[in-house]
């Protein structure tokens, strides 16, 4: 992996490069040089399988970072794209058009990211969630706990133990 | 190689920016749902139709009535917190989630599990491919009109929700595969009482040949529909069984070994025509095949050693930074999990990749095109589709 990091490197401004296995590994990628890497990766080195494509939020960092995870099954690697993109006015140019498949993952990424995908099929549709109107749920500030409380109505459960006193002597009696 | 011959002056132009032109006033056209109450329906999803008399034209596909936000739920969760919601993604066949979430944490924080664990993962994971072919086996002829071969498959793979019983405790959510290992061994008599089930399965995929494969009603119904052009694999992420119809030979268990694949004989077994025929030619012919592998599992599998690795104290259990992609061939393709540490007690973010994701959406809106209603329900189960995993 690491000799097709030297070789991408000599083309386009990689970033930090993280080996996780002997086939996986991770590479940043500035926003703009995304699409004629992917169009590399896919058309000279073989990874023509996109296997996903999904979003961390570094909401200290203020920034969402994309992973394209792409794969290569004839050399048997993957390769991992972090593009890192700031949290304000998320947004991002589509690769619908190089895998039609893209588009579903776009769609997702916009209603429960909030990351924007101009031009992409249907991506201001409703995908997953019906009528929603809040913060997009999967960011890091939205308060899950806040949400059920205000949408369900609380349900008085069994009395029962402590589950972290109770996990704690049923599994590490001995210790303090 | 349809059947049919397609009646084009009836269709809808494009408009400039690629969406079809359907008036609805006209008469031409009408809006179908099919779902998310239909017996053709796996699960919740639906479909929406418009048709042009019995004809296909458009296809958009709903997901969504089965979200419980697992990603979301496991970012307020420990690490061992994670471990027994994971299973509930993927009702059928649960033990992919286990295995690559165990598989992604024990990576993430360096630690190995014991050969005899991996054993007994492979042996899970194999029982479950089969009891989710037989899932599909009887979803497929239901869904062209042949209602018992689903209550013969329905008997068998409840013989092997049996002896998953007797293995974990459990019949359909296991909770059986650990981060650091797995919980038990095999009981006494396993390999006598599994052998024995085996071949009850073996008679009834004797009999589902003869009666739906070699049945001229399915036949007909069957061959040609859904025609995937291998051109096609690539750009829409298909793999598994789908992509083995279509002669390529994707197997995870193959390409990218994990478990004891490698220490076991066996081909990915492959189709040329890539219609719904053949798709479920392939899957008939894996569950023979994984029959094989179980039976080369336990003949060669160790019976003693320790079935968990050390882990650290599980309520306090930080991952250091970090982030892996684990994957393994489950029923319907590519199962996997994408999961990054940031150093604390809880994952940053954990995505599941689920095979229907690409092939119940982008790739089923377009193979829909031209069908007739009455095969919707037959194209669709010859992907196996598996909603939950698409809105986890």
């Amino acid at each position: 992996m690491r000799e097709l990091y030297e070789q991408l490197k000599r083309l386009f401004p990689l970033g930090e490069y993280t080996e996780q296995r002997r086939d996986l590994a991770f590479v940043t990628v500035p926003k703009d040089h995304l699409r004629p890497l992917l169009i590399h990766l896919r058309d000279r080195e073989g990874f023509t399988h996109l296997v996903l494509l999904t979003a961390v939020d570094w909401i200290e960092e203020g920034r969402f970072q994309l992973t394209y995870l792409m794969n290569d099954r004839a050399g048997k690697r993957d390769l991992g794209l972090r593009v890192l993109i700031p949290r304000d006015g998320a947004a991002m140019e589509g690769i619908h058009d190089l895998w039609p498949t893209a588009a579903t993952y776009q769609r997702e990424l916009r209603e429960m990211f909030g990351i924007d995908f101009p031009g992409s099929p249907r991506v201001n549709g409703e995908f997953i969630l019906e009528g929603w109107t809040g913060m997009p749920p999967y960011r890091r500030d939205f308060d899950t706990k806040k949400f059920s409380e205000e949408n369900f109505n609380h349900r008085p459960g069994r009395a029962t133990k402590d589950p972290a006193k109770h996990m704690k002597d049923k599994l590490y009696p001995d210790e303090a | 190689m349809a059947l049919y011959e397609p009646d084009r002056s009836q269709y809808p132009a494009k408009k400039p920016d690629g969406t079809l032109d359907i008036d609805l006033t006209s008469g031409k056209y009408l809006k179908l749902w099919q779902g998310p109450q239909h017996p053709g329906i796996t699960g919740n999803m639906s479909l929406e139709l418009t048709v042009c008399g019995d004809e296909v034209v458009d296809c958009q596909t709903h997901v969504g009535y089965l979200h419980r936000g697992f990603e979301k739920l496991m970012e307020r969760r420990t690490y061992i917190q994670c471990f027994p919601i994971v299973c509930r993604i993927c009702v059928p066949e649960p033990d992919f989630n286990e295995y690559c979430y165990a598989a992604a944490v024990e990576e993430l924080s360096g630690i190995t599990a014991p050969r005899r664990a991996d054993w007994i993962r492979t042996l899970i994971l194999e029982m479950g491919r089969i009891n989710s072919y037989m899932m599909y086996l009887g979803g497929q002829a239901g869904s062209l009109g042949m209602g018992v071969i689903g209550q013969w498959t329905t008997y068998v793979r409840d013989l092997m929700l049996d002896r998953f019983e007797e293995l974990t405790g459990a019949r359909i959510y296991h909770m059986f595969i650990l981060p650091g290992g797995v919980r038990d061994g095999l009981p006494e008599g396993f390999e006598k009482r599994m052998e024995e089930t085996l071949r009850e399965i073996e008679s009834t995929m004797k009999d589902v040949h003869e009666a739906m494969f070699c049945n001229a009603v399915f036949k007909k119904r069957a061959v040609g529909l859904g025609y995937i052009d291998p051109a096609l694999i690539e750009p829409y992420g298909v793999t598994g069984p789908t992509a083995r119809a279509a002669g390529v030979a994707k197997d995870v268990r193959k390409d990218f070994p994990y478990l004891v694949y490698p220490e076991l004989d066996f081909e990915p077994v492959t189709g040329k025509d890539s219609d719904a025929f053949t798709r479920a030619d392939v899957r008939r012919r894996d569950v023979l095949l994984s029959i094989d592998l179980l039976r080369q599992i336990l003949a060669k599998m160790p019976h003693d050693g320790p079935l968990m690795a050390k882990i650290p104290n599980v309520l306090h259990w930080k991952v250091p930074r970090g982030e892996t992609y684990i994957r393994a061939e489950c029923s319907r393709g590519e199962y996997g999990y994408y999961i990054v540490a940031d150093g604390s007690g809880y994952p940053r973010r954990v995505n599941v990749r689920g095979p229907s994701y690409t092939h119940a959406v982008a790739l089923l809106e377009r193979l829909i095109i031209n069908v007739n209603i009455a095969d919707v329900a037959g194209l669709m189960v010859s992907l196996h589709t598996y909603p939950p995993e698409i809105e986890r």
